[in-house]
């Protein structure tokens, strides 16, 4: 019911505007319209604002002192992870461990749940339109361990092929890395059908979840894996901080991967004990302004409503997608039937990287290249893609200047 | 910032109709370079007679402003000398990172100078320089603008 009553209400784009400051200025002259918050999301005034805060008036290292200042700080820092709990609805906040991003975070489970059991000959299966970042920490470990990366196909929509999937889960099946959502694609992953497949197998699950914590609504229990990682920048936070969410019982029994201060109970020169979770896996004084950040742009995405901001932002998707239809010459890269709000296209004759120049000179932001890719980019046959990508601050009207200003390149460049 | 002055007419004609675009394949010299940032790549093929460019060729994938650079080096070195093309290269490097243009040594080169305007596509512009640098030196690793 509430559901549904939050749904009817449009977002006040007006006012969600304003709350974005730097949507306020100039870029080259004309208005910026900035189409890039898949590469990294702008920043509300109550993140700012949170972040500001906690440094003019709470900052102290978190879980040492008994004075005043450090009591507080270890407040907002734990505050902030008890939000991140209710965000992805972990059972535990011993399940939420602060990192710097989502590549530490894949990296963090390759190096401390992968490296002390993977053997020669395991496998770890992951698809063809991952980041890199979930692709080189597992080929690295690969490298170090004799264990074999294989990959699940995608088809011309950019679809992965979830037969070809589960018939590479074999008896040497140690671990399935997949993106919820493809930051060069859109393409949603219906990520609990491939994890209750790998799960009937007792295989270990690790979702990227960076493209889809600003977009969907995330609910790790209700996924079933066994770990979930996201980046704090791409869902309006600051950058530098991101969450690893590991079930408790596989965390438990996994070795420190960094040493050093917060981490340990006790030290002495006959051996060391380690901090209880998640503390045993955040070494050194972490990243608090940080993690204050992250629980205000929580706090600003529930403000808003997830539903909300869904429905506005699948608008701006189809939008889009008519609009950039009707250009000649203009072909989608990426028509996955469940998609996330980014269009990602080539247009014969103009390369995305004068196209990326050409948009600039209107204010206009978008990200050209591989989008970190690269076999995603050489299964669609193209070096690069220039990529528009929708937060929920853009309007219809931000579409028609992309529109306009295309129309404008390809004049000028074919 | 005005795109015009690096859309310049010679470079729109570059980009759509490239000179010397193709390959060499009996060429005494091969190199390639690649810019990874936007995925650029460039396969140079230099013919030499003693120590002059008797003929040269581009292939490969790239954007408007590296594809017109390509074509416009291989017309100017073209017969020339490698230190002729040593010193193109010098007055090239010096418009691109904002010296003022030597004209009359550059030639239609000159160009190129809105490049140095928009300092994100500076790389786009010397990828073919350093290539050719690389296809001289007889250097067998790919050339990377990173």
């Amino acid at each position: 019911m509430v559901a549904a009553r939050e749904t009817a209400l449009p977002l006040d784009l007006a006012r969600i505007r304003a709350d974005f400051p730097v949507l306020s200025r100039q870029v080259n002259g004309h208005p910026l319209v900035y189409l890039d918050s898949a590469a990294s999301a702008q920043q509300p005034a109550a993140v700012i604002d949170a972040v500001a805060g906690y440094a003019r008036a709470h900052h102290a290292n978190v879980h040492r002192g008994v004075h005043t200042l450090s009591q507080e700080a270890t407040a907002l820092y734990e505050g902030a992870r008890e939000r991140v709990r209710r965000f992805v609805n972990a059972a535990s906040v011993a399940e939420i461990v602060f990192v710097r991003g989502a590549t530490e975070a894949i990296n963090l489970v390759a190096q401390s749940f992968g490296r002390p059991q993977f053997a020669a000959g395991d496998e770890i299966v992951v698809t063809r339109l991952e980041h890199h970042s979930n692709i080189v920490p597992w080929q690295l470990l690969a490298a170090e361990t004799g264990a074999r990366v294989r990959v699940v196909p995608i088809n011309g929509r950019g679809v992965v092929d979830f037969e070809a999937y589960l018939g590479l889960l074999g008896p040497r099946t140690r671990l399935v890395a997949l993106a919820h959502v493809s930051n060069a694609l859109g393409t949603v992953l219906p990520v609990a059908a491939f994890v209750a497949a790998a799960r009937e197998r007792g295989i270990a699950t690790v979702i990227d979840g960076a493209q889809a914590a600003p977009h969907l609504p995330v609910d790790v229990q209700a996924i079933g894996c066994d770990f979930y990682a996201f980046s704090a920048h791409k869902m309006y936070g600051p950058t530098g901080i991101g969450v690893l969410y590991a079930r408790e019982a596989l965390l438990a029994a996994m070795p420190p991967w960094q040493g050093g201060g917060d981490m340990i109970l006790t030290v002495s020169f006959e051996g060391s004990t380690w901090n209880h979770l998640p503390h045993r896996f955040e070494a050194g004084t972490p990243n608090i302004g940080g993690a204050v950040g992250l629980g205000a742009a929580i706090d600003y995405l529930g403000g808003v409503g997830a539903a909300r901001i869904a429905a506005h932002e699948q608008d701006l998707l189809e939008y889009a997608t008519a609009r950039l239809a009707g250009i000649p010459g203009l072909t989608l890269v990426g028509t996955a039937p469940d998609k996330s709000s980014l269009v990602s296209f080539t247009v014969e004759g103009v390369h995305p990287h004068d196209l990326g120049t050409v948009l600039d000179s209107r204010g206009i932001a978008v990200r050209t290249g591989h989008h970190c890719a690269m076999p995603v980019m050489e299964h669609f046959g193209v070096p690069a893609t220039t990529r528009a990508s929708f937060g929920l601050y853009n309007t219809r009207a931000e579409v028609d200047a992309l529109h306009a200003a295309l129309g404008d390149a390809i004049r000028m460049l074919r | 910032m005005d795109l015009a002055d690096l859309y310049r007419d010679v470079i729109v004609d570059h980009n759509r109709s490239p000179r010397n675009r193709g390959r060499l394949p009996a060429a005494c010299r091969h190199a390639e370079g690649n810019n990874p940032l936007c995925g650029d790549r460039l396969l140079l093929d230099v013919d030499l007679d003693g120590d002059q460019i008797r003929n040269l060729r581009f292939d490969g994938s790239g954007c408007a402003i590296s594809t017109a650079s390509a074509s416009l080096m291989s017309e100017a070195v073209k017969g020339r000398t490698r230190a002729e093309a040593a010193e193109l290269f010098d007055a090239v490097h010096g418009m691109l990172t904002g010296a003022p243009a030597d004209v009359a040594r550059l030639g239609k080169l000159a160009a190129l100078t809105g490049v140095a305007q928009f300092p994100a596509r500076v790389k786009c512009a010397s990828l073919a320089w350093h290539t050719l640098n690389a296809a001289l030196a007889g250097d067998v690793a790919p050339v990377t603008t990173e």
